[in-house]
């Protein structure tokens, strides 16, 4: 069991928990993720590992409530304990190539955290490139700015940064500077696909990392497995990273539906549960 | 008390118990145990069928060599807590052996009094007396030797594993086991399914393991969280057991395979046994399964996606296999319960496409009536396509049970370690050493996929192949070293 030794909310709907690991911490690479179980009637939930400390035997995880385990996992308080497993995933290759441009969108910016940093220390030029609905959705600035040599922001309403898509970013980033070396995108799959679309024809080396539905982790179910370059790959072993350039993000996104009904259903029973609870405790006091 | 010695002829007369089962209409609503065991009548009456032969085959057709003939009489005695413990000398989880062993492969198939009649009920009896001690709450414990100071890891909690664990334990040794999942026991809590092994039944197991010291750490990665030469050069392990079983799950390679709704039958039944997917929304792990559904192969881990299936409330439940039921590897009683329960089988058949809709949902297959040719590899007539004979089903759920592969995460990442050309851990059949000094493998990772009990024969083989290296080449433990 790890502890939860630090709750904060960093954005509405978005949390960041410093979880008690010491082992993973000490073996986490960029781009790795864990698998996390709440409890006995949980569900296991693949998480991205945003930061690891080593010394202090902790990850962060960064986690957007979605569905019903993630609001879950909203609830509990500093100090609880959740099981988690990992580090799961094939660890970003990292090397000095030039400049990389370094693509979050939501969620995904937890994620490119770590790679960016990485990409940074091993003597890159980073650009980043993060994105949002709006301004306080663009989650950890702060910490990719210190990770980053360059920052460009975008929202889709233009409250903060350009507004627009992170894909008009990046095409006047290579107007401007031309072709990076490699492009890097993490967020949903529909902006992933965007940018694999973009960067396709200037033949820009892109890597994606895919966050799929997942059991075991450990390629025992291929409940995860997405169609690479026509080739059967499973996310949790062989990834999350691919290259974009040969994912079928069509496939990928019709299997993320696979549980849309009953994830609704789950969702909207916590909440009615959730609310009752609250309820009570008004009542109560 | 002692009854009359039955005469040799009046054995012979006496017919082969049924087991008690749950009634296949009943049965399909729920997930309880289909086969309820024997009572102690009716196991006095199967052991009175042992004809106690002076060279008895049943032993060396046990993978462990369990002294059947002792073990058979003492129930004819009716001393339940006597015959166990001749088990448990040999085989340390009976009560999980007595429900899923082969027997009619095994000590059933050499049987004497089968020859001409149908054998002793080996495995029932087996089951039977480790459900009395169960039943009565009073676990007797094996003796242990005083501890060595040798600290082993275990990767894997299966069958291989916990064996291997059981044996070590015993003798003194320092056990670990480390566990991917987050609950222990891996394919008997994953994959086979509560109405053929209740999962009470594999608790009560490891709850005796973890009687005998054995530490059990779950939610650990071997291979990402530590590798086996960090095992043995910073974890201070002596020596290290890899039990990972068949943990890759095969796909055919036909059009349609990733559609919505096809799943592998490690995926399904790891939801519905380890997940509770049958329980959502109580349990947060859905399955998505729609009322015509196929499952493809006819082995032990088909039967048990078929009769999930059905149970889960499938109204048709289809098996498609490639060759005859002559052929099919499930065990005889698990095919006939899957017939029972109203399982349409479909012999000779092969799916060579699956058909889905706009959203990436299955909605049939196209499927490829077969002939037996000649012998195969196996010695098994070898299924061709019947040219031109091909036909559509209307399914919504597709489930693959053709079989599992080695998985690489522990091979891969162990450097020096030999594999064959499937990606097997290469191991000396005698001691299972593999060609790390110190690195023992046994069950489905050295074999390719099998049986419960031949991974446990290996986890056993391989706890004497341990001791004696631990004894007489490490001779001192690490720990001991440390503080010299």
């Amino acid at each position: 069991m790890a502890e939860l030794l630090k709750i904060e909310e960093i954005a509405p709907l978005f949390k960041r928990y410093l979880v008690h690991t010491p082992e993973i911490a000490r073996k986490h690479r960029a781009g790795q993720f864990v698998i996390v179980l709440l409890h006995e009637r949980g569900e296991r939930i693949p998480l991205t590992i945003a930061d690891s400390d080593a010394e202090a035997g902790t990850i962060t995880l960064v986690v957007q409530e979605v569905g019903k385990s993630t609001m879950e996992m909203g609830t509990l308080e500093e100090g609880s304990q959740i099981e988690v497993v990992g580090p799961l995933g094939t660890a970003t290759h990292i090397e000095k190539v030039g400049t990389c441009v370094c693509i979050g969108g939501g969620a995904g910016i937890a994620p490119l955290l770590p790679i960016a940093r990485a990409l940074k220390e091993a003597g890159n030029q980073v650009v980043s490139i993060l994105g949002g609905r709006t301004e306080e959705l663009v989650i950890l600035r702060p910490e990719m700015e210190a990770a980053s040599n360059e920052m460009i922001y975008t929202t889709d309403d233009g409250s903060f940064g350009r507004k627009g898509l992170v894909t008009h970013a990046l095409e006047t980033f290579v107007e401007e500077r031309g072709k990076p070396e490699i492009v890097i995108a993490i967020g949903p799959a529909i902006m992933m696909k965007a940018v694999a679309e973009m960067t396709r024809p200037l033949e820009i080396p892109t890597v994606v990392s895919l966050n799929t539905i997942m059991i075991d982790g450990t390629g025992m179910c291929g409940g995860c497995r997405v169609a690479v370059g026509g080739e059967s790959k499973f996310v949790c072993v062989d990834g999350p990273e691919f290259d974009a350039h040969k994912v079928d993000f069509d496939l990928m996104m019709k299997r993320q539906r696979t549980y849309l009904i009953k994830e609704e259903e789950a969702r909207k029973r916590f909440l009615e549960l959730h609310e009752c609870k609250a309820l009570q405790g008004t009542e109560a006091s | 008390m002692a009854r009359p010695q039955l005469e040799k002829k009046e054995r012979l007369k006496i017919p082969r118990q049924d087991m008690p089962v749950q009634d296949p209409l009943e049965r399909i609503r729920n997930f309880s145990e289909v086969a309820l065991g024997f009572t102690p009548e009716l196991a006095v009456a199967e052991a009175d069928r042992c004809l106690e032969c002076k060279k008895p085959l049943c032993i060396d057709g046990c993978p462990v060599g369990i002294d059947i003939p002792a073990f058979v009489a003492a129930i004819q005695r009716e001393e339940f807590g006597e015959a166990l413990a001749i088990i448990k000398k040999d085989n340390t989880l009976p009560a999980i052996c007595g429900r899923v062993c082969p027997q009619e492969d095994q000590c059933e198939q050499v049987c004497v009094t089968g020859k001409k009649y149908k054998p002793v009920a080996i495995g029932r009896l087996e089951r039977f007396v480790a459900d009395v001690e169960i039943a009565s709450g009073e676990i007797k414990m094996p003796d242990q030797g005083v501890d060595t100071g040798f600290r082993v890891a275990i990767i894997g909690s299966g069958p291989a594993g916990l064996a291997c664990a059981a044996d070590l334990a015993i003798r003194g040794h320092q056990v670990t086991i480390f566990e991917a999942l987050h609950k222990p026991g891996g394919v008997l809590v994953y994959g086979i399914p509560e109405f053929r092994l209740p999962k009470a039944v594999v608790d009560g197991e490891i709850h005796n393991l973890e009687k005998l010291g054995v530490e059990i750490r779950c939610n650990f990665v071997i291979g990402k969280i530590a590798t086996v030469h960090e095992l043995l050069n910073e974890w201070g392990y002596d020596a290290v057991f890899i039990g990972t079983g068949a943990g890759l799950p095969y796909f055919m390679g036909i059009p349609g395979e990733d559609f919505i709704g096809v799943y592998s039958a490690n995926e399904f039944l790891t939801r519905v046994n380890l997940m509770k997917a049958f329980a959502f929304p109580e349990y947060d792990t859905p399955v998505e399964m729609g009322s015509r559904v196929a499952v493809v192969g006819s082995g032990n881990v088909a039967m048990d996606c078929l009769r999930t299936a059905l149970r889960l409330g499938a109204e048709e439940v289809i098996c498609l296999y490639r060759r005859t039921r002559a052929e099919s590897p499930a065990r005889l009683e698990e095919l006939e319960h899957a017939e029972e329960e109203g399982i349409d089988f479909r012999w000779l058949a092969s799916p060579v496409e699956i058909y889905g809709d706009d959203n990436g949902c299955v909605t049939g297959a196209r499927v490829q009536k077969m002939e037996l040719g000649e012998p195969d590899a196996s010695g098994r007539r070898r299924p061709v396509p019947i040219e031109g004979e091909q036909y559509d089903i209307e399914i919504d759920t597709v489930i693959m049970g053709i079989g599992q592969g080695a998985n690489p995460l522990v091979t891969q990442s162990t450097e020096g370690l030999d594999l064959n050309r499937w990606g097997n851990i290469v191991a000396d059949e005698e001691s299972m050493a593999t060609s790390i000094p110190g690195v023992y493998a046994g069950g489905d990772i050295v074999t390719g996929a099998a049986t419960v009990i031949l991974a446990m024969g290996a986890g056993k083989q391989a706890s004497k192949g341990i001791d004696r290296y631990l004894r007489e080449t490490v001779k001192v433990p690490q720990g001991a070293r440390s503080t010299a």
